[in-house]
This record gives structure tokens, sequence and C-alpha cells, in this order.
């Protein structure tokens, strides 16, 4: 079989196991559903090791794919296949996709057990990894833009999973109408470039654009700029990030999943597709460097103080993004991309945690009311410190590697860029302390009634409550159920979350400077044509780069042993010496505030207004009561000729024949 | 003799019948002015074909009398009908058709 063939199952299985899950919601027994969903998953990332080792099997310079399955629109100028592109790019990408859902499937066949949406739960479970995955493997920017909006759809579906849960519908509903924001940047974009170039195929496009565009031409600027909006909502990138720490309302495998491991870095996917329009047009990939930059640098500040433990990881999510995007746009493609594929694996894992940590705090998210889990909780503070040491950039751990790469090729550009690479080290500071504060918050210090429950065996199962408003909640459909669970006492939670530790840790040996360099080399034949291919830091320069983010990082996290280990007071002092500050961060930059006063609260107010005079004066009572009126008086005059007496109508005949007969004779006679 | 006599005659004949369908109320009055006007014409159409020396307007006026035949028959039994449902034999009364 062709590696197109493969690419053709990689997408068949999840499509196929949303059907069996959509149509069987009844039929399915117990946790058949999630089992179905898992082995689809499962089948699908197999499908994706075929595919990559058939592509390994061609020569370099033929490892780029595309296969039609029909045609789609065939007429007047438009050519659009439904079509695939296997390449190493798509290959990647397939591979972190299918591998890191199958393990967050297996997770939440224990953590959704009980609910009483669980067949539900895997049906939209298995739409997002199909959509994901056609996202990745669209050959042209039709199917790229169905993948885009079906992945926007299903994260909506679940980010107000529990539907009966305001807070979590309010959720969907922003990140559905951001993300909507960024479905309409991405089909601008793309019409532009079909404006000026005639093509839509991916290869059609970029080959075009070389004749088509000048350096920074005007039109290209535009398209990218458009493409960069698509891409910043769908990544939470400022200004358009207000989604994603709302969309934590959703189940914590679902956070794990879309909001940290695959969908949101569908933006840097789409930057380093399309890197040859951004090569082109070097001002927009630049104010992607400098939106990624302010973004990593914002996200970690607002990190340091939210106390919700799921918001904490969420703001450090849209921060690692902030580091993808500057290296996809500082033309470190291969740097940048690594970075997704280690973040995938340590942030489910630091959600998956997270997620085993709420189980036993029964619903309760605040770090404030956490504390000494480590005893009650061994393996999950094992896995949880791995993924946060990768997170930290700890030394040795994956995130150690792949951030100090984006960084190093970032320094190596030159020019602004250094000053880019400096905020993007001292992030890298904050990030170490925001991901220590949560280990040390959570699993040391005095163990919190929970915890000592928990030691003895009984873990508690509190009443349901709201875990953004603390309001109590019927447990019945439409709210996460009364059970939770934690990877202590249910081994699929385990399984999903051993091997994700070990990746976290040894995930960055693909990519040691000089030494392993694999996945660089993999995805070389996607970037090949890059005018940057050539230019790298040299191996003595990023082993500087190393020493520097390993520096940094034992540094914070001493600085955070300092502070919540050793001297606890330290932390109030700080904060009521900066109490602006923190109350700035806090309110995370009063974005939120901001956008509701800007756009909600006129929007809003718009709305009001237009129902009030707009529909119910002018529509409903000039325009149709206006016609209603009309007809009424004309019918009236109509019906007073049929007064129903017999002798009127018999006079109105008479009458009528006389005057007929009268005009016959004044004429004739005339 | 001149055939304008026939004609007034015919034009005082159709006058009082439709006099008496606009003024009277009972239904069979009305039928009865109804019949006059009817004959008030078919006067005036034999008057003609005596004029032109043919019989076209004979066969009118015969067509006439089988319609009107027709129309009483019709009309009586709607009478009759009025009668056995102890409605008003009023036509005025009678204006269920108002609109």
């Amino acid at each position: 079989m062709s590696a197109t063939s493969y690419g053709w199952l990689v997408l068949a299985f999840p499509l196929v196991g949303m059907l069996i899950c959509a149509f069987g919601y009844r039929r399915l027994p117990g946790h058949s559903a999630g089992w179905i969903g898992s082995l689809a998953i499962l089948l699908s990332f197999v499908a994706s090791i075929l595919m990559l080792l058939e592509l390994e099997s061609r020569p370099e310079d033929q490892r780029e794919l595309v296969d039609a399955a029909f045609t789609y629109v065939h007429s007047a100028g438009i050519n659009v296949d439904v079509s695939i592109l296997v390449d190493p790019l798509s290959v990647f990408m397939c591979l972190v996709v299918s591998g890191v859902s199958f393990l967050i499937h297996v997770y939440s066949v224990s953590y959704m057990d009980g609910d009483e949406g669980f067949v539900r739960y895997f049906a939209y479970l298995n739409y997002f990894v199909f959509s994901m995955l056609l996202l990745v493997l669209a050959a042209n920017f039709v199917v790229l833009i169905v993948g885009w909006a079906f992945v926007g759809a299903a994260s909506y579906l679940l980010i107000s999973f529990w539907y009966r849960r305001t807070t979590a519908t309010r959720a969907g509903i922003k990140a559905f109408v951001i993300n909507v924001i960024g479905d309409v940047g991405l089909v601008i974009g793309a019409f532009l470039l079909f404006d000026a170039t005639g093509e839509l195929d991916f290869a059609g496009v970029f080959g075009a654009a070389d004749n088509v565009f000048t350096t920074n031409d005007g039109p290209l600027v535009a398209a990218c700029l458009m493409l960069l909006v698509g891409a910043f909502a769908k990544s939470a990138q400022l200004p358009l990030h207000t989604w994603l720490p709302d969309a934590m309302e959703g189940p914590t495998p679902v956070s794990s999943l879309i909001h940290a491991a695959t969908m949101v870095t569908a933006g840097v996917y789409l930057i380093a597709r399309t890197h040859r329009l951004f090569e082109l047009a070097p001002l927009a990939a630049d104010i992607g460097a400098i939106i990624g930059t302010a973004t990593l640098l914002f996200a970690a500040t607002v990190a340091l103080v939210v106390t919700d433990l799921k918001r904490v990881i969420a703001y450090s999510t849209i921060s690692q993004i902030g580091y993808m995007v500057l290296g996809v746009s500082a033309a470190a493609y291969g740097a940048g991309l690594f970075h997704l594929m280690t973040h995938a694996f340590f942030k489910a894992l630091l959600f998956m945690g997270a997620g085993s940590v709420i189980g036993a705090m029964a619903g309760n998210q605040s770090l404030d009311r956490m504390g000494g889990f480590r005893k009650a909780m061994p393996f999950t503070f094992v896995t949880f410190t791995a993924g946060a040491l990768a997170l930290a950039g700890f030394p040795l751990f994956s995130g150690f590697f792949s951030k100090d790469e984006v960084l190093a090729y970032t320094l190596h550009r030159g020019g602004g860029f250094v000053a880019l690479a400096v905020i993007g080290y001292l992030a890298a500071g904050l990030t170490a302390f925001y991901a220590f504060r949560m280990v040390f918050r959570v699993f040391f210090r005095a163990p919190v009634p929970e915890a000592r429950a928990l030691e003895h065996g009984h873990p508690r199962h509190g009443e349901p409550h709201n875990p953004t408003t603390g309001e109590p909640e019927d447990p019945h459909v439409g709210f996460d159920g009364t059970e939770h669970h934690n990877a202590e006492s249910s081994w699929p939670m385990k399984a999903a979350m051993g091997p994700l530790a070990v990746l976290a840790v040894i995930g960055g040996y693909i990519g040691i400077p000089g030494l392993t360099d694999t996945l660089e080399h993999f995805l070389e034949p996607t970037f090949a044509d890059s005018r940057f291919a050539d230019s790298k830091p040299s191996d003595g320069a990023e082993y500087i780069g190393l020493g520097v983010g390993a520096l940094i990082a034992i540094t914070a996290i001493a600085a955070a042993a300092l502070v919540f280990l050793r001297r606890r007071e330290l932390r109030l002092v700080v904060r009521e010496r900066f109490d602006a500050v923190h109350t700035l961060l806090f309110r995370k930059w009063y974005f939120d505030e901001a956008y509701n006063a800007a756009v909600v609260r006129p929007m809003a107010a718009f709305g009001r207004f237009a129902r009030n005079v707009i529909e119910t004066r002018f529509v409903q009572e000039t325009i149709v009561g206006g016609a209603v009126g009309l007809v009424r008086a004309g019918s009236s005059v109509a019906r007073s000729v049929q007064s129903g007496y017999l002798r009127a109508y018999a006079a109105l005949l008479v009458v009528g024949v006389t005057a007929l007969g009268v005009y016959f004779l004044i004429t004739s006679a005339g | 003799m001149d055939v304008s006599w026939f004609l007034v005659l015919s034009a005082f004949i159709f006058g009082i019948g439709a006099a008496g369908v606009l003024s009277r109320r009972n239904p069979l009055v009305v039928l009865l002015c109804l019949e006059l006007m009817l004959n008030g014409a078919n006067l005036a159409l034999v008057a003609f074909a005596r004029m032109h020396g043919d019989g076209g307007g004979q066969i009118f006026a015969l067509i006439v009398m089988v319609i009107a035949a027709c129309e009483v028959a019709v009309g009586l039994g709607i009478i009759v009908a009025i009668f056995r449902r102890r409605l008003p034999v009023d036509v005025d009364e009678l204006s269920d058709l108002r609109g």
C-alpha cells in the first residue's frame, strides 16, 4: 500500500469510531464506547506509523505525495479536489495527534466513568480527532478550512459538554465566537491567495507565489496577516487568547487533548505549512514573531498568580504556544515543531495529573485548598513532577531541548530577534517558577483533609458543585457526576500517564544538537525550499543556549522552592508589596473586562436597540402592521358592498344595467 | 299597429316588475314580480318578431318561458324549504350572506 492509502486509513478509523459511538448511543453498554473510540484512534496511530515507514522508504526528494479521493469543484477556474497531502510535516502531525489522542482516550475511559454522557463524549472525541487529522492532512485550502472549522465545532461541543452548567455553555460560546473570527481570517486569507494566484492547492499556491509576488507585496502581506488571524484565534495568541482559559470548563481530558496538546497547535502548523508565503512576506512573519513573544511573556506572568489549577496550566499552554509561534515565525520550523511535540507530551501529562488531583479533591480546582498530596498520590506526584520539569526546561528533560532550540535559532537570526530571544529566556524563568509553584502547592506542605482521607484509602466524594462559582449542582444528566477518579485507583489513567511521563522525559532526545537531530532531518524535505534552510546556529552556540536555559530553570525552581516551601511568609510579603501588580496579573491584565466594555456590552446594547426599536417599532409595527392595516381597510370597503340584503343586490343590478343602457343610447345617438 | 305601442307596454310591465322586486319583502311576491319582468321582455321579443316577420324572436320568447319555469321551480323549492325550517319569510331577514 502506498503512503497516501495509509493516509486515508488514518482519517477513516476515527470517522468510523465516531459513527459507531454516535449511532450506537443507546445500545453501547458500560465502557464499550470508550474502548471502541480508543481502538479507532489506536488503529489510526498504527496507520500513521505505517505511513511514516512508507514515506521513509522513499528517496528524500520524493516525499511529498498528493492523492485525491474525488473532485469537489471543477468549474469556472476553480479546481478543488478532496485530497490529502502526505509529506514529513503532515506525517509528523498525524503521529503526534493520533498518539497523544490515543492515550487521552484511554485516560478518559476512567475519568468519564459513570458520567451520563459517556457515549456522547467518545463520539465527540473521535469526531475531534478526525477533524484534526483532516486539518493536518489537507492538500488544499478548502479541505484545510473544512478541518479547521470542524475542530472549532468539536471544541465547542466538548467545552460545553456539561451543558447544564451555565459557565460551561458560556465558555463554549466564547470559544466558538473567537474561533469563528479566526475562521473568517483564514477564509479571507485563502481568498486573497486564490485571487492572486488562481490556485487553491498548497503546491500550486506556493509555486505561483514566487512568480506572482515580490517580497513584502501588499496583497501577500495582507493574505499572510489574515492567515495569522486564523492561526492566532485557534492557537490562543494575543489578543484572541481569552477563550482558552475559559475552555477549562470542559472535562479535564478535553483540556488535555484539545486545549493543550493538539487543536491549539493548529496555528503553529498553519504557519509552518505556509512558510513559503511568510518568507516572501517577512513583515507578516516578524509581526507573528513579535506577537508570539508578547504572548509568551504575558501568559507566563498571568500563570504566576492564577489560583485555579487548570487555568494555571491553560495560561502555561498559551505561553508555550507563544514559543512555537515565535519559532516558526523566525524560520526555526524544525525547532518550533519539535517544541510542539514535546509540549504535547508534557502538557497532556500535566493536565492528566491535574485531573487526577481534581478527582481527589472531589471537583475542587483551587490551589489555595490543595496541599500535601505527595504521600496520598505518589504516582500522580512522580508523573506530574516529570511533566513540570519538562515544562520548566530542567536539564535533560524534553522541554529543555526544544525550548532552547527555538531560542537559539531566534538568537541566530540576529537584529531585533535578539530582543525577542532575551524575552523568551526571561519568560522561561517565569515558566519554571510557576510550574513548581503548582508542584509545591499541590504536593508538598501539610496534607489537606482530602489528602489525609486518600492516604487512608477513603477517597472523598463531595457534593457536586460548580468549580468556578461554587454553586451546588444536580449530578444528573448534563453535569459531571458524583464519582471522581484519580490516577492512583484506576489502571487506564495510569496506563495513559505512564507512557506520557516517559515521553516527557526522553522526548527531547530526538533533537539533541549535533548528536541526534532526528526530527530536524526528518522534516528537512518539507522545509528544504526555505531560504533559511542553511542558516543554522552552530552546535557550540546551541550548547551555550542550553547552558543558559539550564541555569535559568534551576535558579527559578530554587526560587520557587524558597518562596513556597522554605519561607512561605515571603509570598504574602511580595504580594502586599506589589499589590497593584498582583491585582493586574490576577485580573489577567483586564483583557476580559476590556473586551466586555469594548465589544460585548456595546454589541448587547445594540442588540437590545435592534430588538426594541428596529424590530418592534419598525418591522413589526410599521411594515408588518402597516401592510395588515392597508389590507384590512381595503377589504372593509369591499365588504360593505356585501350587505346581505337581496333587494340591495337587485337594485345595484338594475342601476348598473340601466346605466349601461343609457351609456349605449348616448354613444349611439352621438 | 306600430311596434312602439308594444314596446311601451313591455317597458311598463318590466318597470312594474322591477319596482316590485326592489320594494317587496315577501319572496313569493318577489318571484311574481320577476315573472312580470320576464314577460315584459317576452312581449318586446314577440313584438320585434312580428315587425321583422321572422320566427327568431318567438323562439327566444319560448326559451325565456322555459327558463322562467325552471326558475320558478327552483325559487318555489327554496321558499318551501324556508317555510319548513320555520325561518322568517322575508328577504330582508334572510341576510346570512352579509360580508
